[in-house]
């Protein structure tokens, strides 16, 4: 088994035996997103309005969330070392752990969504657009928030750091993605948005783990 | 002339030399900053005619434009620097990125203040999620971003490549950024100096903005040097050239 599926494998049966580690994002997940109608207007037109947009928001929030841990454990129990010893490539490492990331965080907000969208009385016809914006969308989350995981690693405290890092390289996703579900909410063509995501997509994937690989070994170095 | 450059290039590699050098250019950057300071701002606050519908609030672009266009060259150059510190590992380019963050995130600060006070009377509001306002907004929390991973790093080494890669991965998203904000949103006036076409301004408002533009690009590189010399000394403190200099400077002041 090489080590690109042996690390994958255990670090999804680690998030398995551990459920805490993708159950909490989700709840926090429900959590922000419940918040908005207490504080804003819980009348249904208001709230069909806004919805795709707090969604994308929570689901953005809850992503941070979760990226803190990700090279954390593998920086500081010396996994990172044995990577590197393996002489594999540390892109396939990043790759790998981007992936398992949005297993893990991505993958279950986008199947959660919709009883979000229920609760904040999403319009019908939007339904799709949130579920295949998030499919698109989180990956590309998972791969940006990646490298910033991987530039604070080693240090202190580094989640709330994290989050200044990565929020502003965020935008683009937000915007595109929230665009995206308000179309499709007020029954417009939003073929275009979806586009533009997957090409953000393309881009994190063939771009992020370099700059990863290049953050990760600035924690060996140390 | 390639071979000059790379000359060029490995000298700069040289606190030392970068010091000597600049040392010279020191007195002509200030000339220089003051000299178009002066006029371009006279000439644009008193002289040029006032705008026939914004009036007289229009000139506070002489200060707005350039610095908008500073932070945004500043982002640019701090990136070059950092991708210069991680490849050739010069210190010298470390040093320059990272004294750089704190001047584009002022000049970036300057252009939202100038443009909040220029949107109050003309807009009637300080601020509105306009697509050219918000990326100036994400640029200024972009140079937060550095100007914070630098400091959290417990060594300066490790602070200078995290910053780098930040840096760098910041400039492939600038662009992104940019259209994607703009596809979003936009009330901001369309740019009136385009390199490719004809300046839609009337000369007599144009050259003092352009004399504002150049001399604040002058301006721009004193402040670097300034502080990348302070940042040379305090690296180098051990070094036998600056203590000398600095024995130097102590019998000259006694």
């Amino acid at each position: 088994m090489s080590l690109v599926t042996a690390t994958l494998r255990r670090d999804l049966l680690l998030a398995a035996r551990n459920p805490g580690e993708w159950l909490n994002p989700l709840m926090f997940f429900l959590m922000v997103a419940a918040l908005f109608p207490l504080a804003v207007d819980p009348d249904p037109k208001f709230l069909s309005k806004i919805a795709g947009g707090v969604i994308w928001v929570a689901a953005l929030l809850a992503t941070l969330l979760s990226l803190d841990a990700l090279y954390k454990t593998d920086v500081d129990d010396g996994t990172l070392e044995q990577w590197l010893a393996s002489g594999e490539s540390l892109y396939a490492l990043a790759l790998v752990k981007a992936l398992v990331h949005w297993c893990i965080s991505g993958l279950p907000l986008t199947l959660m969504a919709p009883l979000l969208g229920l609760m904040l009385h999403l319009p019908d016809s939007a339904y799709w657009a949130l579920i295949v914006s998030l499919a698109v969308g989180t990956p590309v989350l998972s791969l940006l928030g990646a490298v910033g995981a991987a530039l604070t690693a080693g240090v202190r405290s580094g989640g709330l750091l994290l989050t200044l890092l990565i929020l502003p390289l965020y935008v683009p996703v937000l915007i595109f993605a929230a665009s995206a579900v308000y179309h499709a909410s007020i029954g417009m063509d939003y073929n275009g948005q979806i586009g533009f995501l997957g090409a953000l997509l393309a881009l994190a994937v063939c771009l992020t783990p370099f700059a990863s690989a290049a953050a990760l070994k600035l924690n060996l170095s140390r | 002339m390639w071979q000059w450059l790379k000359t060029l290039y490995h000298r700069l590699g040289s606190p030392k030399w970068f010091y000597d050098l600049t040392s010279r250019w020191i007195p002509w950057l200030i000339g220089f900053s003051v000299l178009g300071g002066v006029v371009g701002l006279v000439w644009g606050l008193a002289f040029a005619p006032a705008d026939y519908q914004q009036g007289n609030s229009f000139r506070i672009i002489y200060i707005h434009v350039p610095a908008a266009l500073i932070s945004q060259s500043a982002y640019i150059m701090m990136a070059i620097a950092g991708a210069v510190f991680m490849i050739w590992r010069m210190k010298m380019a470390a040093w320059v990125a990272r004294v750089i963050a704190p001047i584009g995130a002022s000049f970036c600060l300057i252009a939202l203040l100038t443009g909040a006070i220029w949107g109050q009377p003309t807009w009637g509001t300080w601020w509105v999620w306009d697509a050219r306002l918000t990326s100036m907004l994400l640029l200024l929390f972009l140079f937060f971003g550095v100007m914070a991973l630098q400091q959290a790093m417990e060594t300066d080494e490790a602070g200078h490549k995290a910053s780098a890669i930040l840096a760098l991965v910041g400039l492939v998203n600038i662009p992104i950024i940019k259209y994607s904000v703009e596809w979003w949103n936009t009330l901001h006036q369309p740019a009136t100096l385009k390199l490719t076409e004809k300046p839609s301004m009337h000369p007599d408002m144009l050259y003092p903005l352009l004399i504002m533009i150049v001399t604040t690009y002058v301006f721009f590189a004193l402040l670097v040097i300034l502080r990348t010399r302070n940042e040379i000394l305090w690296h180098e403190r051990k070094r036998t050239w600056v203590k000398q200099l600095l024995e130097k400077r102590w019998n000259s002041a006694a």
